[in-house]
């Protein structure tokens, strides 16, 4: 197994946002989460993440047999981790491809391979960028700085497809989306598909699920997967709503 | 005795001695001296109650006098981290107050610039003005004591494409030694100058004070790239002040970098005195420890149609203070002027603060004058990212703090000092 998490409680500001949450994904699945509003599926993706705000309280999360809660965000990313933003960060004076040969390469060393340099890595972009049939002219613009939404969303797929993780957490990757670049996004996705990597997607649309097709569905509410299911489960939850 | 009183008895011998001296200068330069020291006799140095010096508390400067005696000259050798080899190959060096004809490098000098140490030219410098020196106590001090001056000519329609450098060095010895500099350059008509001026300090285990005044004079259509680096050691005082008189369409650019000192205090008093005139000040400076660091600069739009911009950026650690006092005046007769200014600071401590003031004094209607000051912390959603991407924590604050200086880095127009300036912003950001 990948992933198994264990009655997870999450807090954050005395805020008790995830109450006892299980989830076990294992290499190759593809995992989505639906659930209203609110219901703590950012929480989850961010706590996976190890952000500094949101604090564990409660259960375990177990990554490749390690303790993924006890691990520093950059740990968590060098060992495969890796989430795509809701809302992606914009940083000013900080160009985007310098960025993203930060990230390999501090992911690279941690895993005892080569850090490239600016050829080898100028090489390797050119390949994956056309996967997301982004510019080129936005590696060379500042970090998500006057991104258009969607050209965000696509940045985070591209990063994903630099990093190429183990288990990468979508966090409604498709919001805001119009039709075109949804399938772009979805296409990057579906061609990250592999036998060792998991994924989850979160999203509030089963339309994604039309373009990444998963292998579980699962209702998140209240802090809680309260449903888990098949692809046909999205469908149904489409037609009633979460109730 | 007043503390005013005190100060002013403290130099009266120095200023006495001095009168004997042949850098002393002039009948001209003596009434100029005579006028100064007793302007800065009148009022000793400023106090918090000095508007201009609110916050920044000079105090350690005013406690005790400073002698003339300085440490023997460096080697060369011991300049070398200095001379930005490689990019600039004028050098005039200036230890102690004191011009070092082996220390300096004047074979390369631009044909038809001259530099001399002619101490009546600085009579008709802006920071001469009486006014000036009521107002200005570390200038009038500064005007009474300097010795022998650098005058830099570029004359009318000359192109320097290769920077001069101007290297102001302070070794204290074992006392405590004020170096009181002087700097004056008149860029001619249609002329084009890039002037890096640096002063830096080697440590000693006396108490270096640099007081240093500079004059920036560009006739009508000259064009002057101006580097300040201010990098002393961490125990040193520098105060300095410029003034910049730009006549009918030329161009002033500024940039000026402040790494280190105790106790930094910058002026800029730049005058736009000529229809079409531009200016432009960037600052980026760096404190750490208990480190105060004070800019203020004065943009006096004196003649219509003239833009100013201007960009000051701090970075502070620790229990440092930081201030900014940007100040546009906009006269009656400047209509149509464009100025704009920001000013950011990012701190890094808790502790760490900054006192930010603009000032804009506007007496023609038809201006546009905008303003912008923020002050911040490290952005933590940034720093998030950057980490979840796997980037370590202390490599993720290097990329947004170089991020943030390098707004201010960017604009230096030459590759090659830019590069060394780089190297030297990095190594006092690790350092702070
Ligand atoms: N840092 C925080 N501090 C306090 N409350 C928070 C914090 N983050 C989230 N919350 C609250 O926790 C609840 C769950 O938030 P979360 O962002 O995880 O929901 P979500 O399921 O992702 O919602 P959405 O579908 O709108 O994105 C919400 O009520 C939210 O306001
Ligand atoms: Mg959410």
């Amino acid at each position: 197994m990948l992933l198994e998490i264990k009655d997870l409680k999450v807090k954050a500001e005395d805020k008790q946002i995830l109450k006892g949450l299980n989830l076990s994904v294992n290499p190759g699945e593809v995992h989505a989460i639906m659930g209203p509003n609110g219901s703590g599926k950012s929480t989850l993706a961010r706590v996976l993440s190890g952000h500094p705000g949101y604090e564990p309280n409660g259960g375990s999360v177990t990554y490749d047999g390690h303790d993924l809660l006890a691990m520093s965000p950059e740990e968590r990313a060098c060992e495969g981790v890796f989430m795509a933003f809701q809302y992606p960060v914009e940083i000013p004076g900080v160009n985007n491809s310098y960025f993203l040969k930060a990230a390999l390469n501090a992911v690279r060393k941690h895993k005892g391979l080569q850090e490239l340099d600016a050829v080898e890595f100028l090489a390797l972009i050119r390949e994956k960028i056309k996967l997301l049939e982004m510019d080129q002219s936005m590696l060379n613009r500042a970090v998500n700085e006057g991104f258009s939404g969607g050209e965000k969303k696509r940045n985070e797929i591209f990063q994903m497809a630099v990093l190429e993780p183990r288990l990468a957490i979508l966090d409604e990757t498709d919001s805001g989306l119009d039709i075109d670049a949804l399938k772009v996004v979805a296409n990057g996705v579906n061609a990250l598909r592999n036998k060792d990597r998991a994924i989850i997607v979160v999203t509030h649309y089963q339309r994604l699920l039309d373009y990444i097709v998963p292998d579980f569905v699962h209702v998140l509410s209240g802090g809680l997967i309260v449903r888990s299911g098949g692809k046909e489960l999205a469908l149904e939850l489409e037609a009633k709503g979460y109730r | 005795m007043t503390p005013v009183a005190e100060q002013a008895t403290a130099y009266a011998e120095r200023f006495a001695a001095f009168h004997n001296e042949p850098a002393f200068g002039s009948d001209r330069v003596r009434a100029m001296r005579e006028q100064a020291f007793a302007a800065f006799a009148a009022n000793g140095f400023p106090t918090s109650r000095d508007e201009e010096y609110k916050f920044t508390n000079v105090s350690a400067i005013a406690e005790a006098p400073f002698g003339c005696q300085g440490a023997a000259e460096p080697t060369r050798k011991a300049l070398e981290p200095f001379l930005f080899d490689g990019a600039i190959r004028t050098q005039i060096v200036i230890v102690n107050g004191r011009l070092s004809k082996t220390l300096s490098s004047m074979e390369a000098l631009p044909r038809g610039v001259t530099v001399d140490q002619i101490t009546d030219a600085v009579t008709a410098a802006p920071s001469a003005a009486a006014g000036v020196l009521a107002t200005t106590p570390f200038v009038a001090l500064n005007t009474a004591l300097f010795g022998r001056p650098i005058v830099m000519m570029v004359p009318p329609h000359a192109k320097v494409d290769e920077p001069i450098q101007v290297l102001f060095v302070n070794t204290p010895g074992e006392h405590r030694m004020m170096a009181a500099t002087r700097l004056m350059v008149v860029a001619g008509e249609l002329s084009e100058l890039t002037l890096v001026e640096s002063y830096v300090g080697l440590a000693g285990t006396g108490q270096g004070f640099t007081n240093a005044v500079t004059d920036v004079i560009l006739m009508e259509g000259a064009i002057v790239d101006h580097y300040k680096i201010q990098r002393e050691t961490t125990t040193a005082f520098h105060v300095g002040a410029m003034f910049v008189q730009c006549d009918r369409n030329s161009n002033f650019t500024s940039h000026s970098f402040a790494t280190g000192g105790k106790l930094v205090r910058n002026d800029v008093f730049a005058t736009l005195d000529g229809e079409g005139a531009e200016c432009t000040l960037n600052g980026l400076y760096l404190a750490g420890g208990d480190a105060l660091i004070d800019n203020h600069t004065s943009i006096d739009h004196a003649k219509a149609h003239c833009p100013s911009h201007e960009v000051y950026k701090g970075i502070l650690s620790g229990n440092a203070k930081a201030v900014f006092n940007g100040k546009i005046t906009v006269r009656p007769d400047a209509q149509k002027t464009d100025a704009k200014q920001t000013n950011k600071a990012l701190l890094l401590s808790d502790s760490a603060t900054i006192n930010t003031k603009p000032q804009l004094e506007i007496f023609a209607d038809d201006v546009k004058c905008t303003h912008g000051a923020a002050i911040g912390q490290l952005d933590d959603d940034a720093m998030f990212y950057l980490r979840a991407r796997g980037i370590a924590e202390v490599d993720a604050r290097n990329i947004l703090i170089h991020a943030f200086a390098g707004d201010i880095l960017d604009r230096i127009k030459i590759d090659a000092v830019k590069q060394r300036v780089e190297k030297v912003v990095y190594a006092a950001l690790g350092a702070l």
